[in-house]
């Protein structure tokens, strides 16, 4: 059995094990989940390590395993992982794990509460080592309900409500908006299989005409644009990050919304070169909204939440850039930050929750001087807030200046070559670089330096190795992906490098160009 | 002839007169009992349908081939006995509460069981026409049974009247049809079928009888009554409403525009189309503002119904096989939310929304079931509603490339999902969500509910888990249609 079986079974099967359990034994339950967060993320760093030694098979994934599901339709449980989505699972895993630890705030429901964290966990995980359009969807549709639930019953603030419904139409309008690009590209291939290596080998046989692909891509770019909070699809991001308590923010914002940009790469790209040059510039537009106008919002955040959330968006952008380059260092620089981020997002959630925890509020306004009360969420905090503006030696600069490098070198022909790649790239790099110094260094003052603020009294830092290391897991994996970025681009360039060549290559025979659809 | 084909009918009919005879010695405080002896047979009967002949193989034929058993009958067969043990276990329960005659309220589930019965397997215009006149005659009954309870009279009211007159455009389509084609054969109509989808008169028929049909499933324009009979009607009458005779309708719909003139459902696309994304759209919009669920619940079977006629307005195999994996779905799905509701009206003696706040801690089997039930319903994974969706969103994207009208109404049906999250999930929170409403004793629910909730959750997740089976089935139960 596929080692990755198991990491897509474990939380689940744990999840209806602990359904059996009475909720009083809350010690059990936490402790249960613990243990499958931790195999599960021991599992994924054993996979990492063994990577280059794993027989490569078919499609140049590894672990590949196919479980037949409805032969009749082409549907199977299909896994497998390549450079590309290793990063990525392995990001989630050690996510999943520390949102596991840092859920010892919930101190109500916590059977419920725990379920719902597994399944969630269970359903990121399957979508990011399915390699089965259908269960790609299945498993991220899988954890709508535990967000909505529990943004709902363990949330913040009076918005919760609101929070929760706004996230739950907003990701189910994404989702079955890419449904419908997804049934389509399956239908029209003629493939008929939902089978992602299957899929892309017919279609580098039968390329479809340019007008087809030209109609499918736009219906999989907004419906998974809308899961990244691509602008203007954004506005669900901040205040339901805001609202949802800790591990929940942790796992969405860190991981759960790559799925959309994971999904555009492997799928949407990859099949549909045509639509992707024709459809991608929009993009590039679009994503610039998202790094200046984002991180122009995230400027006037006074919620620490809100900042954070607000950032987060923006930093989607990039990862758009990079994908829109459709150059391999690019597109490399792309997936590095999207496990940069996830790990970034994840420990700045982490640290807002700890705040909040101490205080019940996030008012950055009401804050000053606490980096002498807490040391170390401070310390951990200011480092998080460097990794978010680029600075060197974290794993988001690493990605950035990929994502610039490939940007730069991109024969991305926007508004009809009326304005230069460079140009745009460097309107990023001002919005990444300058912007984003803007709102973390100012948020660094107010909250750590300056006279202290009142209502902090009783707040202190967590005591013991055991309640730090969520913090210190997540900022070891930025500074590690920051200083030797090499475990993540060597394994993630040959799928980009792929990927980009099978873009660049797709030509597809005249008569099929002239072919318009009916 | 061969009557051994009417098997299932005829037991169920001599059950029910069997009932009412044994009504008169049995002592009025085990009749309950009678009503689960009737939910057994009924299960029995439909294990007896998945196996027995026809479902597999060629088509069989009785009565002059005006009764068929065929695949497609069988699996609706299937459906409606599944359907009517449950709402059989429901009733036993919800009589155990009423202080009136309850016999007969099994009786007349049996009769109108058999009604769907032979609507699933009618071959002809009149068979067809008595069987649903069978169906829609009992339920005026099963509507106005409480009759101390205004509520439940006047449902019985709005049903009779407009039952009635959907009774007049069925059986003026047909004498229409008759007069066009000479025959109340389905299978003679078939032979000509070509020609006589031109035929005016032939048309104005057909668009009458399915006026009558669409009053069954609750289809826009012919749904005004679902929300208040709905809402009015007794909890198991309501349940047999949304599945059974919503079921009757839709087979005779997947026959009629699938088997007997599928030139014109061609010929109707526009209009097919245009009622299923109306019936969608009216039925989520209305939904949202509504507090009671059993009206919820009405609202969202005018979308559900919209749905399932996507499916056959695709005039295709694979969207007439989504229609019964759906509305297998839809079964477990709607029996389970009503299953709740029942326990729920019988115990706190109101629908309203807000009373099921804090059931997840008085009666955490009630909200975990009604809670998987409008997840389905909604549409999410790994649950039943999700994968019939699925296939309906598969069929509407595959004639997509044909008529591109099909992208518009598979956004109304995406429109359509997203309003209907909202109000599925206000009942999910109206259950988990932390409300202080003080009243926190516990809910007890009788075993043998306890019994029939589980399996319908186990369907709910079986149809989601593992759909292979019974999409196979519905493939094959579809392989004679003429589409």
């Amino acid at each position: 059995m596929s080692p990755l079986l198991w990491i897509l079974l474990l939380p689940l099967l744990t999840a209806a094990a602990l359904v059996l359990v009475p909720r009083t034994y809350s010690f059990v339950i936490r402790t249960a989940t613990l243990v499958c967060t931790a195999m599960v993320a021991l599992i994924a760093l054993g996979l990492m390590g063994d990577f280059d030694a794993a027989p490569v098979l078919e499609g140049g994934y590894r672990w590949v395993q196919r479980i037949p599901w409805v032969p009749s339709l082409g549907i199977s449980l299909s896994v497998g992982v390549d450079g590309i989505n290793l990063g990525l699972v392995v990001m989630g895993a050690l996510v999943a794990f520390c949102a596991a630890c840092v859920s010892n705030e919930i101190k109500e429901r916590t059977k419920e509460y725990y379920v719902l964290l597994l399944v969630m966990t269970g359903g990121i995980l399957g979508a990011f080592v399915s390699l089965d359009l259908f269960f790609l969807y299945f498993f991220h549709e899988l954890a709508l309900v535990p967000t909505f639930i529990m943004i709902g019953v363990w949330g913040r603030g009076e918005r919760r409500g609101y929070a929760a419904f706004q996230i739950t139409l907003y990701l189910t309008l994404g989702a079955l908006i890419a449904l419908i690009g997804l049934i389509a590209l399956y239908l029209q291939s003629g493939a008929r299989t939902f089978d992602l290596v299957e899929l892309t080998q017919y279609l580098a046989a039968n390329p479809m005409p340019v007008a087809r692909q030209v109609f499918i891509f736009p219906w999989l770019l907004f419906g998974l644009g809308i899961l990244v909070s691509l602008w203007p699809f954004h506005t669900w991001a901040p205040i339901g990050y805001g609202s949802a308590p800790t591990a929940t923010a942790m796992l969405h914002a860190g991981v759960l919304k790559k799925f959309g940009l994971y999904a555009l790469l492997k799928v949407a790209i990859p099949l549909l070169p045509e639509g992707a040059k024709v459809w991608l510039p929009w993009a590039a537009w679009l994503c610039l909204g998202n790094i200046l106008y984002c991180g122009w919002v995230a400027m006037r955040q006074r919620d620490l939440n809100l900042l954070i959330g607000n950032s987060s968006v923006a930093h989607v952008g990039f990862v758009f850039l990079g994908l829109a380059s459709l150059t391999w260092v690019g597109v490399t620089g792309a997936v590095v930050v999207m496990v940069a981020h996830g790990f970034l997002a994840a420990l700045s959630f982490a640290l807002s929750g700890w705040l909040h925890g101490q205080s019940r509020s996030l008012d950055m306004t009401k804050m000053g001087g606490l980096l002498k009360q807490l040391p170390f969420v401070g310390a951990v905090m200011i480092m998080a807030m460097f990794a978010g503006c680029g600075l060197p030696g974290f794993g988001n600069f690493v990605g950035e200046m990929l994502v610039l490098f490939g940007g730069w070198n991109s024969d991305l022909v926007i508004c009809g070559g009326w304005v230069p790649m460079r140009w745009f790239v460097a309107a990023a790099a001002w919005g990444a670089l300058v912007v984003a110094a803007v709102y973390m260094l100012r948020a660094v003052r107010t909250m750590w330096h300056g006279p202290r603020a009142e209502g902090w009294a009783s707040a202190a830092d967590p005591v013991g190795l055991w309640r730090k290391l969520p913090f210190l897991v997540l900022l070891g994996s930025l500074l590690v992906t920051g200083i030797w970025p090499r475990v993540l681009t060597d394994r993630i360039a040959p799928g980009a490098r792929v990927i980009v060549e099978g873009v660049g290559r797709s030509v597809p025979p005249p008569q099929l160009a002239a072919q318009r659809v009916p | 002839m061969n009557l051994s084909l009417l098997g299932p009918e005829l037991v169920l009919i001599g059950l029910g007169l069997a009932l009412l005879l044994a009504d008169l010695v049995v002592p009025p405080d085990r009749r309950r009992y009678l009503g689960g002896a009737a939910a057994v047979l009924a299960l029995a009967l439909a294990l007896y349908v998945l196996r027995g002949p026809g479902l597999a193989g060629e088509p069989a034929y009785a009565f002059g081939d005006r009764f068929v058993v065929d695949g497609l009958s069988g699996f609706f067969k299937a459906i409606f006995l599944t359907a009517g043990a449950v709402v059989l276990v429901l009733a036993v329960d919800w009589a155990h509460s009423q202080q009136q005659a309850v016999t007969e309220y099994f009786v007349l589930i049996l009769f109108a069981l058999a009604g769907m019965m032979l609507a699933a397997s009618a071959n002809d215009f009149t068979v067809m026409y008595v069987a649903l006149e069978l169906v829609t005659v009992t339920f005026y009954v099963l509507t106005s049974y409480q009759r101390n309870r205004v509520a439940s009279l006047e449902a019985g009211v709005k049903y009779l009247i407009l039952g009635a007159l959907s009774s007049a455009f069925l059986v003026y389509g047909i004498a229409l049809c008759y007069g066009a084609s000479g025959t109340m054969h389905f299978r003679e109509i078939a032979a000509k079928s070509a020609e006589l989808a031109d035929h005016r008169l032939f048309q104005l028929g057909m668009l009458m009888v399915f006026g009558g049909l669409a009053f069954k499933v609750a289809l826009f324009p012919f749904q005004v009554w679902a929300p208040d009979v709905y809402e009015g009607s007794p909890a198991p009458t309501t349940a047999f409403l949304a599945i059974g005779s919503k079921g009757a309708g839709v087979v005779l719909l997947v026959r009629l525009f699938g088997n007997v003139a599928p030139e014109l459902a061609l010929k109707w696309e526009p209009l097919l189309m245009g009622v299923a994304g109306i019936s969608i759209l009216y039925g989520s919009l209305c939904a949202i503002p509504q507090r009671s669920l059993k009206r919820l619940l009405g609202y969202s079977s005018i979308a559900n119904g919209g749905f399932v006629l996507i499916g056959i307005a695709t005039a295709s195999k694979a969207g007439s096989a989504a229609v019964l994996f759906y509305l297998a779905g839809y079964l477990f799905t709607v029996l389970a939310a009503f299953l709740v509701i029942s326990m729920v009206v019988q115990r706190l003696e109101t629908d309203d929304i807000s009373a099921l706040s804090g059931l997840h801690h008085r009666a955490p089997l009630l909200a975990a079931a009604l809670a998987l039930a409008m997840i389905s319903l909604a549409g999410v994974p790994p649950l039943a509603g999700f994968f019939g969706k699925f296939l309906v969103l598969k069929a509407l994207v595959d004639q997509g490339a044909s008529f591109p009208a099909w992208y518009a109404l598979a956004g109304v049906a995406i429109v359509g999902v997203v309003i209907s999250f909202w109000y599925y999930f206000g009942v999910v929170r109206a259950m988990y969500w932390p409300e202080s409403n003080g009243d926190l004793t516990t809910l007890p629910v009788p075993p043998l509910i306890q019994v029939a909730l589980a399996v319908c959750v186990a369907g709910i997740l079986a149809l989601g888990l593992f759909p292979g089976t019974v999409w196979d089935a519905a493939v094959a139960a579809v392989a004679g249609l003429r589409l």
